[in-house]
C-alpha cells in the first residue's frame, strides 16, 4: 500500500529539536510532516540526563540558551505537561583551586549573559548545601537553571505537535531524499512518498548521511552517555550537580530516585544501542556515595545509555544548508541539547518563515566544517543519494 | 573458592542451580570440563526444590510431598558435584556483556569471563492486579511455598488461595498437609475446564491422577474449592482482613489473614536480553521470549537456555532441558556428546510439551480481568503507579508499545525492572491501545537486574577469568 503526502514542512527525527520545531511551525500556520525512524523521543532527547542548564555552555551558545530558557517555565501552557521542570539552580563544583580558577573565568566571561552566576566559596558551600561531601573547594551557582524528565518532555512535544495536527508519522525511517524544482521529495518506509518546500534535518546521531547527500559532509560521531539511577530517596539533593572538567553530575527527581551521570557507555552490536559498561557503572556510583554521603546506603536500580551525536567542536550544527535552498540542518548537540532544543524549534520556524532569525546562530554553520571536510561539488550529490537510514 | 579450569578458555557459565542448572552442571562436569554455577540462593535446589534455610525437623517428604525423591536425588547429585566445578550460592549476576559476567558475592562485584553461557533463571509469579493486592498478607503463590519451604512458616492463621494453575492446588495441598488453616480454593477458571487434563491422561498419567487425589484431598479435608471466580476484591484497612469476589452471579464473601495468589508463571529473561538473545511473541505463554532450537540454543552463539527462564514448562522440562543444553554446548566445541541420549531427552520434552498444552487449557490466564481493572487499583507496585494513571498515560501520549508506556508511565522502572507489573502492563496496554498482546513488545532489560549497593566494590580480576 504506497501513501502520499504533501505538506509544507517534512522535518526528519522526531527529537525535541525536530518535534519543538513541528510544532512552532504549526503555530505559525505551516503544514508538518514528522518522521521518526522509531518512535518520538525515545532517541537521546528522551534518554539523556536531564539537566536544563546554561551554566557552563560555550559564550557562543548562551543566547540561544537564554531564549529556550524563556520557553521551560511555559511547557504547561505548550505542551500541556511541565514535565517536571524545575527552576532548581544548577551548581557546578570545583575539586581543587585550578578548577575553582575556571569557574571564575567562566562567571567572568559571560557576566554580560545575564545568567546572574554566584562563586561560592568551601564555607559557603557547607553551610548551603551540606549534604555535599568533603573535597569540593568551592562551586559556581546558576539560580535559574534546573532539570526536567525527558521522558515526558521530548514524547510530550511530539503529542502536542500531533494535537496540534502535525502530520507524526512514527517507525517511519527515511530512505532517500532529493530536490527538485520545486521542492522535495522524500522516499520513506511504509511505501510513503511525501513532498515538501521545506526540509528539516534534525536526525541526531543520524543526521550525516542526509548533510552528505547534498554535498554537505560533516564529523558528526556517536557519543553514548551513561546512566544510574537509586531508589527513591528522602528529598535532599535541592540543585542539579555538575563538576567542572566533567566528572559526575547528579540530580534528584520529583519521585525521589537520583538520577547520576559520568563515563561513557559503549555500543552494541547494532550500534544504534549502547549499554554502560558494568565497570564504568560501578565508578559512578562509587563517585555519587563519596560525593554525597547521604548515597552510602543507597542501591542502585536501573543503568541505561542512549545515543547521541556529537561534533568535534561541541558546538551543534544550526542553520541553511549552504548548498540547497529551503534545506536547514539542526544536529549534533554533543550532550547538551536538552536545555536548548525547545529554542532551536523556534529558530528553526523562524528560518523557514523569514530565511533568518534574529537570534544569533552563525557559530553553528555547517560551513564551517568546509575546509576541513573533502567535499564534492555542492548539490552533486542532491538527488542521487539512496542510502537507507535505519 | 574458584579452582582452576582444566583448559585454557574460561569456563563455561551456569546461572542458576535449580534443576536445570543441576543437570547441565552434571553433564558438562561428566564431560570433564569444570563450569561455574553462580546461584542467588544460599543452597541448590531452585524455587521448586528449595532447601530449608537450617535443619528444622520436617523431612523431604514433608517439605516437597510427592516429589521429595526427585529433590533429594538433585540435591544429592549436585553435591557430589563439589570439587568438580565452581560453586557461588547467594551470587548475583547482575549484568553480562561481551563474554563477561559482573557477579555480586558477599558485597564486591566480580568480573567473570566465560566461555558457553548456560542460562537457567527459572521463573517467578505472574499476577493481574486486583484491589488490595498490596495489602500486607498478599503473597504469590511462589511466595507462599518459599515461606513454608524455607521458613517453615505459614502466610497467615486463615489462608485462602486464589488463582490459576497447577501450583495453586500444590500450594493449597502443601498447607493444608503442613497443618495450616486453608479457608478456602479460588480458582478463576470454570470447572469445565478441568476436564481438560482427561487429554493428559495419556501423557503423564500419574501427574493428572496426583493432581486429581490432591484436590479430592483438599475436599475430604472440607476445604471449599470455588472454580469461575471473577471480579476478586481483597479487603482489610492495614492489612488482609477479607476476600470478595463473583461467582455464578453470586457475590461471596470470606475473611482470612492470608492469601496466595498467582496466574501460573513467567520466565526470568533479563539475562537472555542482556547476552543479546532474539526474542519472539510465545502465545501459549503471553509472552515474549528468547528465542531457542529444540536443544537449547539461542540466537547469539555460546548462549544457551534452559528450564523454565525459557518458557514454561516446569520442573521435570527443567531436568531434561539442562541436561539437553549442556550436550548441545559440548557438541559446539567439538567435544564428545552422547547424541541419543540428546534425541531422547528431546523426545521427552516435546511429549512435555504437549502435555502443557492441555495444563493451558486447564488451567487458563484471566486476559479478560484485565477490563475490569480499576483505575484506582495500583499496577505498578515499586513505582506506586495506579492502572487509571497507566490508562491515562497511553491516552495523552498515544502509546502503543511497552517501552514507550515505561517511558512516559514510569511502569517497570522501579526495583523490580517490570518483573511483577510488566505481564499485567503489556495486557492493559494491548486493551487501551485496541491491539494483540504480541503487537505492544516487551520492556528492554538493562542491568542490574536486581539492585545493587551504590558502595559496590570492583574487585580485581578473578582466577575463573584467567
Amino acid at each position: 500500500m504506497s501513501r502520499r503526502l504533501e505538506v509544507d514542512v517534512a522535518i526528519i527525527g522526531g527529537g525535541l529539536v525536530g518535534s519543538s520545531a513541528a510544532l512552532a511551525l504549526r503555530g505559525l500556520g505551516f503544514s508538518v510532516a514528522l518522521l521518526d525512524k522509531g518512535f518520538c523521543g525515545a532517541q537521546a532527547s528522551g534518554v539523556n540526563y536531564g539537566g536544563v542548564r546554561r551554566q557552563g555552555r560555550p559564550i557562543e551558545q548562551l543566547p540561544l540558551s537564554q531564549r529556550a530558557h524563556a520557553v521551560w517555565p511555559r511547557l504547561r501552557a505548550l505542551i500541556g505537561i511541565d514535565g517536571e521542570f524545575l527552576r532548581s539552580g544548577h551548581l557546578k563544583l570545583a575539586r581543587d583551586e585550578a578548577d575553582m580558577a575556571s569557574l571564575e573565568a567562566y562567571a567572568e566571561a559571560v557576566a554580560e549573559q545575564g545568567l546572574d552566576l554566584e562563586l561560592i566559596g568551601h564555607n559557603g558551600l557547607r553551610e548551603r548545601f551540606g549534604w555535599i561531601g568533603d573535597g569540593i573547594v568551592g562551586a559556581s551557582f546558576c539560580p535559574g537553571d534546573g532539570h526536567a524528565n525527558p521522558r515526558l518532555v521530548s514524547t510530550g512535544f511530539a503529542a502536542a505537535a500531533r494535537r496540534a495536527g502535525v502530520e507524526v508519522l512514527e517507525n517511519t525511517a527515511v530512505e532517500g531524499v532529493t530536490r527538485d524544482g520545486g521542492g522535495f521529495a522524500l522516499e520513506a518506509a511504509g511505501n510513503l512518498t511525501l513532498r515538501s518546500r521545506f526540509v528539516v534535518n534534525s536526525a541526531g546521531a543520524w543526521a550525516a548521511p542526509f548533510a552528505e547527500s547534498f554535498g554537505e559532509p560533516v564529523p558528526l560521531s556517536r557519543i553514548y552517555p551513561s546512566m544510574v539511577v537509586t531508589e527513591p530517596m528522602e528529598p535532599v539533593m535541592s540543585v542539579n550537580i555538575g563538576m567542572e572538567g566533567g566528572g559526575i553530575y547528579a540530580r534528584q527527581v520529583e519521585r525521589g530516585n537520583i538520577v547520576v551521570g559520568g563515563e561513557r557507555a559503549l555500543p552494541l552490536n547494532d550500534p544504534d544501542l549502547s549499554r554502560p559498561r558494568g565497570d564504568g557503572a560501578i565508578a559512578i556510583m562509587n563517585n555519587a556515595a563519596a560525593l554525597f554521603p547521604g548515597l552510602r546506603h543507597a542501591q542502585a536500580i536501573r543503568f541505561w545509555s542512549g545515543t547521541e551525536g556529537a561534533m568535534p567542536d561541541k558546538n551543534p550544527v544550526i542553520g541553511p544548508s549552504e548548498t540547497t535552498h529551503g534545506l536547514i540542518h539542526a544536529f549534533g548537540f554533543t550532550g547538551a541539547g536538552f536545555q536548548i532544543a525547545p529554542g532551536v524549534g523556534e529558530v528553526l520556524a523562524e528560518l523557514v518563515r523569514d530565511g533568518e532569525t534574529q537570534t544569533p546562530i552563525a557559530a553553528f554553520s555547517i560551513g564551517r566544517f568546509r575546509e576541513t571536510s573533502a567535499r564534492t561539488d555542492a548539490g552533486s550529490g542532491a538527488g542521487q543519494n539512496q542510502e537507507p537510514q535505519h | 573458592m574458584t579452582g582452576h579450569p582444566t583448559s585454557e578458555r574460561p569456563q563455561p557459565l551456569i546461572v542458576g542451580a535449580g534443576p536445570a542448572g543441576i543437570r547441565a552442571a552434571e553433564a558438562l562436569v561428566a564431560a570433564g570440563l569444570r563450569p561455574l554455577v553462580v546461584d542467588e540462593a544460599p543452597a541448590c535446589g531452585g524455587q521448586i526444590y528449595r532447601q530449608r534455610l537450617a535443619p528444622d525437623g520436617r523431612s523431604s517428604r514433608d517439605l516437597y510431598g510427592s516429589e521429595a525423591a526427585k529433590a533429594e536425588t538433585l540435591h544429592r547429585d549436585f553435591a557430589a558435584l563439589d570439587g568438580k566445578l565452581d560453586y557461588w550460592p547467594q551470587a548475583l549476576l547482575w549484568n553480562l556483556r561481551d563474554g563477561r559476567a559482573d557477579i555480586m558475592i558477599e558485597g564486591t562485584s566480580r568480573q567473570v569471563a566465560y566461555d558457553g553461557l548456560l542460562l537457567a533463571t527459572g521463573a517467578t509469579d505472574r499476577t493481574l492486579p486486583l484491589p488490595g493486592w498490596t495489602l500486607p498478607g498478599v503473597f504469590t503463590l511462589g511466595g507462599a511455598q518459599i515461606a513454608l519451604k524455607s521458613q517453615g512458616c505459614a502466610i497467615g492463621s486463615k489462608v485462602v488461595f486464589l488463582g490459576s494453575g497447577p501450583l495453586l492446588y500444590l500450594v493449597a495441598w502443601q498447607y493444608m498437609k503442613a497443618g495450616a488453616k486453608v479457608a478456602a480454593v479460588l480458582d478463576t477458571a470454570p470447572f469445565a475446564a478441568k476436564f481438560n487434563l482427561l487429554r493428559g491422561l495419556p501423557l503423564f498419567p500419574g501427574i493428572v491422577l496426583r493432581g486429581m487425589r490432591m484436590t479430592a484431598e483438599l475436599k475430604l479435608a472440607g476445604i471449599a474449592l470455588h472454580y469461575g471466580v471473577g471480579d476478586v476484591r481483597i479487603e482489610g484497612a492495614s492489612k488482609v482482613e477479607a476476600i470478595a469476589w463473583r461467582q455464578d452471579g453470586l457475590e461471596h464473601r470470606l475473611t482470612c489473614d492470608g492469601i496466595g495468589y498467582g496466574l501460573a508463571l513467567r520466565s526470568e529473561t533479563q539475562l537472555a536480553d542482556l547476552a543479546g538473545c532474539r526474542f519472539a511473541f510465545n502465545a501459549r505463554d503471553r509472552a515474549v521470549l528468547p528465542e531457542r532450537d529444540a536443544a537449547g540454543r539461542t540466537s547469539v552463539p555460546g548462549v544457551y537456555l534452559a528450564g523454565d527462564g525459557a518458557g514454561i514448562a516446569g520442573a521435570d522440562a527443567a531436568e531434561r532441558a539442562g541436561e539437553r543444553v549442556a550436550l548441545a554446548l559440548l557438541q559446539d566445541r567439538g567435544l564428545p556428546h552422547d547424541a541419543a541420549r540428546a534425541a531422547a531427552l528431546e523426545a521427552e520434552l516435546a511429549r512435555i510439551s504437549r502435555f502443557r498444552e492441555v495444563l493451558e487449557a486447564a488451567f487458563p490466564f484471566p486476559a479478560h480481568w484485565v477490563r475490569d481493572i480499576a483505575d484506582a487499583t495500583t499496577l505498578c507496585r515499586c513505582e506506586e503507579i495506579t492502572a487509571g494513571e497507566v490508562r491515562a498515560a497511553i491516552n495523552r501520549f498515544g502509546v502503543h508499545e511497552l517501552n514507550r508506556l515505561k517511558a512516559v508511565s514510569r511502569v517497570g522502572m522501579g526495583r523490580c525492572q517490570g518483573r511483577i507489573c510488566a505481564a499485567a502492563a503489556a495486557e492493559l496496554l494491548a486493551h487501551e491501545a485496541g491491539r494483540g498482546i504480541e503487537a505492544v513488545g516487551r520492556l528492554r532489560s538493562q542491568a542490574p537486574v536486581k539492585p545493587v549497593p551504590l558502595t559496590l566494590a570492583l574487585t580485581a580480576q578473578q582466577e575463573a577469568a584467567e
